[in-house]
């Protein structure tokens, strides 16, 4: 989990080391050193260029582009942006997403908080037993039920409803939350609950009180971590919802690569709004990610 | 903990002073958890229940007929057009998979293990490297298709630039090419995450092991064969399950690329696309009961392989420790 803070070198080898032959440097030396770097280096433009060619595409005009598709942006043109969003309403997807992606964070961190809280400081069968089926989760194609969830939702009257995506994506988000919060949940010492407990507080009070404050950054890991496949996710939209104004913006990304094929600069500023949000949570919650991504090897 | 263990073996119905079995109480651990198993049981339990039972009737259109047993599974393996999809598909998300396998376990590893002694630039190299990952497939498939489109594409023009213009070819648009172009940017996308694990667990490696081989004399091939590759069991065990899951049900990407019918000509189809044709766009009357029948299939097929993945990986985690 702490992989962004770097290890500290071993101090000194035991003095006995030190009349042997000195080890062989590791990398074999300069040249070695200089092939890492650049290999380095090298996939690093390979993993961003395309990404870049998305953004600097964006700002050019399609006479530019047709012209010469490699050329940077020396003129930035953000009429593509303007387009983007009010013509092909990418306004309305962007607050479409941004309303189902943090309402459904939302709502699956509380209720699998409260949940890994209880399964964590419990030992009995049947705990265990719901603990492995959510867990379950974890591994089962999930997607594939999407038609009796059609029908489900359509007798709540929650299909083409922005609603009914927020418990679906909640109640998703259910085995990775209670996954990362059970075992985080499991390291803190009984003790501080026992003192509570003569103290008179009750489950709830101690829970929001004692617990919650401690698990922070594991809140935020799910938090940050579970807002990505959301924002990301296409197929359920593409199936639930029937009216454009409640596209997210994946599913408004489908219609709008038909409707807009010639225009390139609109489709690429359409790929960079879609993306910018992810971009800037990576940037600002580093840390929180890469806790997510690395979250599975603690089991 | 052990003994909170045995202490807690007692029947969980009864209440008493000091609760049995949970530090919460019983009504207070039903308070706790009721929100999320309700939630979790109506909309993904109930579902997926559902969903086999689906698999066993004959349907038409949406109104449900008779059991008709395994009658929609049979249909999978011998009407077309599912018989010779199938074993395409499938075929298609296994390359997807090997593709992936090859590309974190050589490039991905290298990087790893480059990268993790690195003070300099470390967590830039891991941020770059990261980013595509986070970005949604299907965005990157949109990216790619229009990066490789024929004329205008920009991969095309680089070829001409750099004088391999005969290479230059509509990469999307032949079945040739197609299905590789998607394996190579799936596991273009992919790589940042095993870099992440990886990294993580050659972290975790103490010091003292890999500098006690090469005071010995160990290469650093040999230190990496003998040492590093066997403490990585775990990390790559986990990376492989989860790159298995993830081509068997790869969906934005294939269909932001090849549409939902794997154009050209299929070359592109997998597992997800041809459930969702099956489902969706095939107006077969009884698309209910075929296209449960496939998605039961690949439920037992994906949960039944990463299960027994994870066993093999524990058993030989346990031999290791």
């Amino acid at each position: 989990m702490s992989l962004l803070t770097e290890k500290k070198p071993a101090a000194g080898a035991p003095a006995a080391e030190q009349g042997r032959r000195r080890p062989a440097r590791r990398q074999g030396g300069a040249a070695g050193r200089f092939a890492v770097s650049s290999f380095l280096w090298v996939y690093a433009v390979i993993a961003v260029a395309p990404l870049m060619v998305m953004v600097f595409s964006s700002l050019r005009t399609t006479r530019e582009m047709a012209r010469n598709p490699l050329a940077l942006p020396l003129n930035p043109n953000f009429a593509s942006y303007t387009k983007a969003w009010v013509q092909a309403s990418f306004g309305t997807f962007f607050t479409n997403s941004l309303l189902v992606t943090i309402g459904s964070v939302l709502l699956s961190t509380v209720v699998s908080l409260l949940a890994a809280y209880a399964l964590a400081r419990s030992k009995s069968r049947v705990t265990a037993i719901i603990e492995a089926v959510f867990l379950s989760g974890l591994m089962l194609p999930v997607y594939l039920a999407i038609l009796p969830v059609f029908y489900l939702l359509d007798g709540m009257g929650l299909v083409d409803n922005k609603f009914g995506l927020i418990m679906l994506y909640a109640a998703l988000g259910i085995p990775f939350s209670v996954f990362v919060l059970t075992s985080f949940f499991r390291q803190l010492p009984l003790e501080l609950e026992e003192a509570a407990r003569i103290d008179g507080a009750g489950s709830f009070t101690m829970f929001w009180h004692i617990m919650l404050p401690l698990v922070k950054p594991a809140i935020a890991t799910v938090v940050v971590f579970r807002f990505v496949p959301i924002w990301n996710d296409f197929f359920y939209p593409l199936i639930l919802m029937r009216s454009k104004e409640n596209y997210t913006l994946p599913v408004g990304l489908t219609t709008f690569f038909g409707e807009y094929q010639t225009d390139w600069p609109t489709l690429f500023a359409g790929l960079v709004i879609a993306t910018i949000p992810l971009v800037v949570l990576f940037l600002v919650a580093t840390k929180q990610i890469v806790a997510g991504l690395t979250a599975g090897m603690s089991k | 903990m052990v003994q909170a263990d045995q202490l807690s073996r007692t029947k969980p119905r009864k209440r008493s002073p000091r609760p049995s079995g949970t530090v919460l109480g019983w009504p207070a651990t039903v308070v706790f958890l009721a929100p999320a198993v309700i939630i979790f049981s109506v909309f993904v339990l109930y579902p997926m229940i559902t969903a086999f039972s689906y698999a066993f009737f004959d349907w038409q259109g949406t109104a449900r007929g008779a059991f008709s047993g395994v009658e929609n599974f049979f249909t999978l393996f011998t009407a077309e057009p599912f018989k010779s999809e199938l074993p395409r598909a499938l075929m298609h998300n296994l390359l997807l998979f090997a593709g992936a396998m090859v590309f974190q376990n050589t490039v991905g590893l290298a990087i790893a293990s480059f990268l993790y002694k690195r003070r300099r630039f470390k967590k830039l190299f891991q941020t770059l490297y990261t980013l595509p990952y986070l970005v949604s497939p299907l965005v990157i498939g949109y990216l790619w298709t229009l990066l490789l489109s024929p004329l205008f594409g920009p991969v095309n023009a680089l070829l001409r630039a750099i004088g391999l213009g005969e290479l230059a070819q509509p990469w999307l648009g032949q079945p040739s090419t197609a299905l590789w172009v998607i394996v190579l940017v799936t596991a273009w996308q992919w790589l940042g995450f095993p870099i992440l694990l990886y990294g993580a667990a050659l972290g975790g490696i103490p010091e003292e092991l890999t500098e006690a081989a090469s005071l010995d004399g160990a290469t650093a091939w040999q230190r990496f064969r003998t040492i590093t590759l066997p403490l990585l069991t775990s990390a790559i065990g986990t990376v492989s399950i989860l790159t298995f899951i993830g081509s068997m049900e790869a969906l934005a990407l294939p269909y932001a690329m090849g549409g939902s019918t794997g154009s050209p000509a299929g070359a592109t189809d997998v597992l997800s696309l041809m459930f969702y044709r099956t489902a969706f766009e095939s107006g077969a009357s009884n698309a209910i009961g075929v296209s449960s029948a496939l998605a039961t299939l690949l439920f037992i097929f994906i949960f039944g392989v990463a299960l027994a993945f994870t066993s093999i990986i524990r058993r030989r985690e346990r031999k290791l420790s």
